[in-house]
């Protein structure tokens, strides 16, 4: 089943900060605030991929509970607070632990302008890190001709797994290991992407919302002021992200 | 504005005083004078006691990334770095010659640069020294009393600078920091607009270089007991371009000696390593660079401004090859060694970029949209060099078959001039010091004589901290006997 194909329309209702929003039947919550346009802040979902509840942004209150709102099945009646203060800290202590636990160096980082955890950090007010770095050394994968695998920057948002194996149907990335040894590893028998069969044009060397999976050499090819998050802020372009349709057909 | 304070220890009858903040000078740096037991000066030593090891932490990253990386070397020449290192991108990558418009483009950015960094030293850093007198009042010997005392003078560097970073804005798409260079090529094409409001300004800009070079000449012609001041003779080294005239963006190396005669010319830069040595000294973190050929005790030389006119056959430009003329004529037709005629220099370049702007500007190819050019077969190494404002500056990369560097090495201009500084204090502290007590007003000859340089000595050091500039009086046993710190928030 695919995101497109719950367009029928169901009576059935909840309200996100007091506004009456309508939903599907086997929408999540996420899916209804997407549809009516409302932004609930999320690194790790993207419509038209399956989502996994990794990165806890979306996290909301509902009828008392916190839930991640990308896993959650809207039900009717569900009482959906999002946009308030204790939430918005929660997501920025996430969003500056995402910072401080890779090497995430915004100056001389080509994603930069582009890149949505840095967007997120904009939109969330972020103005320093507060967490001690945690200064990782990790491994850069640059054995592939035409993509670039930067550890240094993952995030461990498990787009690239999902992308890899349910789109491009390759399977070439994993997340391996647990908690803070948790890390991106490619599924070939020397672990090096130049050993897998991934393409520049598969989704899952350009869904990578930092900059850890990139096209080689296509560094800062975004002139500033033209780059995607110069123009719009990050709450305003996840509303209308959707994996393109010739994407899904190709899964 | 400067405070201070003294203390002293009755122990040992030493006086430590402290003067806070430092001003005028781009980074932070030490002086120590050596004095024997007559008082008189044994040594005098530029220390740069920082550290931050670009060419270390570059290794390992992917060699694209590299011209935005080194750019945050600095925040005054982000360009000049910048350029270097994508002139040695563009070799790593194959290419070997860039579009006619991608060319324009680098070179407009380059003069933009070079014009804002020079306007910045000269009227913000320099132009208080020459208004109010070396010894002046410190509250009033900056900027602030330049606008006070002189407001067109000030207002025409502040628009001066302005007018430099809003080309780099135009083609980079920030003052500073922005992106712009690309292997082979330039991100963006320079917006009709943007020329448009460029041209109607330049104008402006030629009239205010030509009023802070004929400045410059008077204090020189008119007040020639500042001719010997850190005056002494030096080998220069440049680029040139193929007929021998000033070029900052691409040509071959030109040493002359103190009297002018070339001791290599039009050298390929990425021969450098033949050419140029690099000594280290344990009291300093900036390398000692020389010239091969002369060895470490005789081969050091100068760079920059003073460098350049003093090296180039000629100047492209009309204007400023006329001042290239009277500079010369002010040395007799050889080379002028005086270090405050660094300044001179520094305002003939200005006038230089004003014209070679305007000269651009109205070139079709600079709105052009071939911006790139096709990649070849990737090098194991790159080398750039350009003229930064302060001087040669080297870049050097190698990179493993996956593209990532594995070594890296920079000279960075003012690391060239490490020995003329120290000679340069040496004979200040040897006319104005020797046998006489450190004031305020001694401490800035010494400034005087080191600003001359515009040393950026973060670019220079790669350094991480903010430390002082001090001056330390030793007597023939090493001990303390003086201490001047000039403490703050530093200059870049």
């Amino acid at each position: 089943m695919t995101y497109e194909s719950n367009k029928a329309i169901d009576a059935n209702s909840i309200t996100i900060d007091g506004e009456t929003v309508p939903f599907d039947a086997g929408q999540t919550i996420m899916d209804a605030a997407l549809a009516a346009k409302i932004h609930i802040p999320h690194l790790c979902h993207y419509p038209g991929l399956t989502p996994a509840g990794n990165c806890r942004l979306c996290m909301v209150e509902m009828n008392g509970e916190s839930v991640a709102a990308c896993v959650t099945q809207a039900q009717s009646g569900q009482q959906v607070s999002s946009n308030t203060p204790e939430l918005n800290a929660a997501r920025l202590a996430i969003t500056q632990m995402l910072f401080v636990e890779g090497n995430h160096i915004c100056p001389s980082c080509e994603k930069s302008g582009n890149c949505r955890l840095q967007a997120m950090g904009y939109y969330l007010g972020m103005l320093e890190e507060h967490f001690h770095q945690f200064n990782p050394r990790r491994e850069i994968d640059a054995s592939h001709s035409t993509v670039l695998l930067d550890r240094d920057r993952c995030i461990l948002c498990d787009l690239c797994v999902r992308a890899s194996r349910d789109i491009d149907k390759k399977n070439v990335f994993a997340i391996a290991g647990r908690g803070i040894h948790a890390r991106l590893v490619v599924n070939t028998a020397s672990g090096k992407l130049g050993d897998s069969n991934i393409e520049e044009n598969d989704l899952a060397a350009k869904i990578c919302p930092v900059g850890a999976i990139l096209i080689r050499e296509r560094s800062f090819d975004s002139p500033v002021g033209e780059r995607i998050y110069d123009r719009r802020s990050i709450s305003d372009t996840a509303l209308t992200e959707h994996v393109p349709e010739k994407e899904v057909d190709r899964g | 504005m400067t405070d201070s304070k003294s203390t002293e220890s009755a122990a040992t009858g030493t006086r430590r005083i402290a003067i806070d903040p430092i001003t005028r000078i781009e980074g932070h740096g030490k002086i120590t004078l050596m004095l024997d037991s007559d008082n008189h000066i044994q040594e005098a030593r530029l220390h740069i006691v920082e550290f931050r090891g670009f060419e270390k932490f570059i290794q390992g990253r992917p060699y694209w990334e590299v011209p935005f990386f080194v750019q945050r070397l600095c925040g005054i020449c982000p360009v000049s770095h910048q350029l270097a290192a994508a002139k040695a991108v563009d070799q790593l990558a194959g290419i070997e010659q860039l579009t006619p418009t991608a060319t324009k483009l680098r070179r407009l950015l380059h003069f933009g640069q070079i014009l804002q960094s020079h306007a910045l030293h000269f009227f913000h850093l320099s132009s208080p020294d020459f208004l109010f007198g070396f010894g002046s009042d410190p509250m009033r010997r900056n900027i602030a009393g330049v606008l006070e005392k002189y407001p067109d003078i000030a207002m025409q560097g502040i628009k001066m600078r302005k007018y430099g970073q809003q080309i780099i804005e135009a083609i980079t798409g920030k003052r500073i920091h922005g992106t712009g260079t690309l292997p082979g090529g330039m991100n963006r094409q320079l917006s009709q607009t943007w020329r448009d409001a460029l041209l109607a300004d330049i104008e402006d800009i030629l009239e205010w270089s030509e009023n802070a070079l004929r400045l410059n000449e008077q204090i020189h012609t008119e007040h020639p007991e500042q001719a010997d001041f850190a005056m002494f003779h030096s080998n220069y080294l440049s680029l040139v371009d193929n007929t021998g005239a000033l070029e900052f963006y691409h040509g071959g190396l030109r040493a002359c000696d103190s009297g002018g005669t070339p001791i290599f010319d039009h050298q390929d830069y990425c021969d450098y390593r033949q050419i140029l040595r690099e000594e280290v000294r344990a009291w300093s973190y900036m390398k000692f660079p020389y010239l091969q050929q002369l060895g470490n005790e005789r081969g050091w030389y100068r760079v920059g401004p003073l460098a350049r006119v003093n090296n180039c056959d000629a100047i492209t430009t009309p204007l400023a090859e006329a001042a290239r003329r009277r500079f010369k004529a002010f040395g007799g037709e050889g080379p002028v060694h005086n270090t405050l005629a660094y300044h001179w220099a520094r305002m003939i370049e200005v006038l230089h970029c004003a014209e070679s702007i305007q000269r651009l500007l109205h070139e079709n190819e600079i709105t052009g949209t071939d911006l790139t050019a096709e990649k070849g077969d990737r090098r194991q190494q790159g080398i750039g060099v350009i003229e930064a404002p302060r001087g040669t500056l080297f870049h050097d990369y190698t990179v493993n078959d996956e593209g990532i560097i594995t070594k890296a090495n920079l000279i960075v201009s003012t690391t060239s001039n490490n020995q003329a500084m120290n000679e340069s204090i040496r004979s200040v502290a040897n006319r104005y010091l020797d046998g006489r007590e450190i004031t305020e007003a001694l401490l800035n000859h010494l400034e005087v004589a080191v600003r001359a340089y515009d040393p950026c000595l973060s670019c220079a050091t790669h350094a991480l901290g903010k430390m002082p500039l001090q001056v330390e009086l030793l007597d023939a046993t090493g001990t303390l006997v003086h201490r001047l710190v000039k403490q703050g928030g530093g200059g870049n």
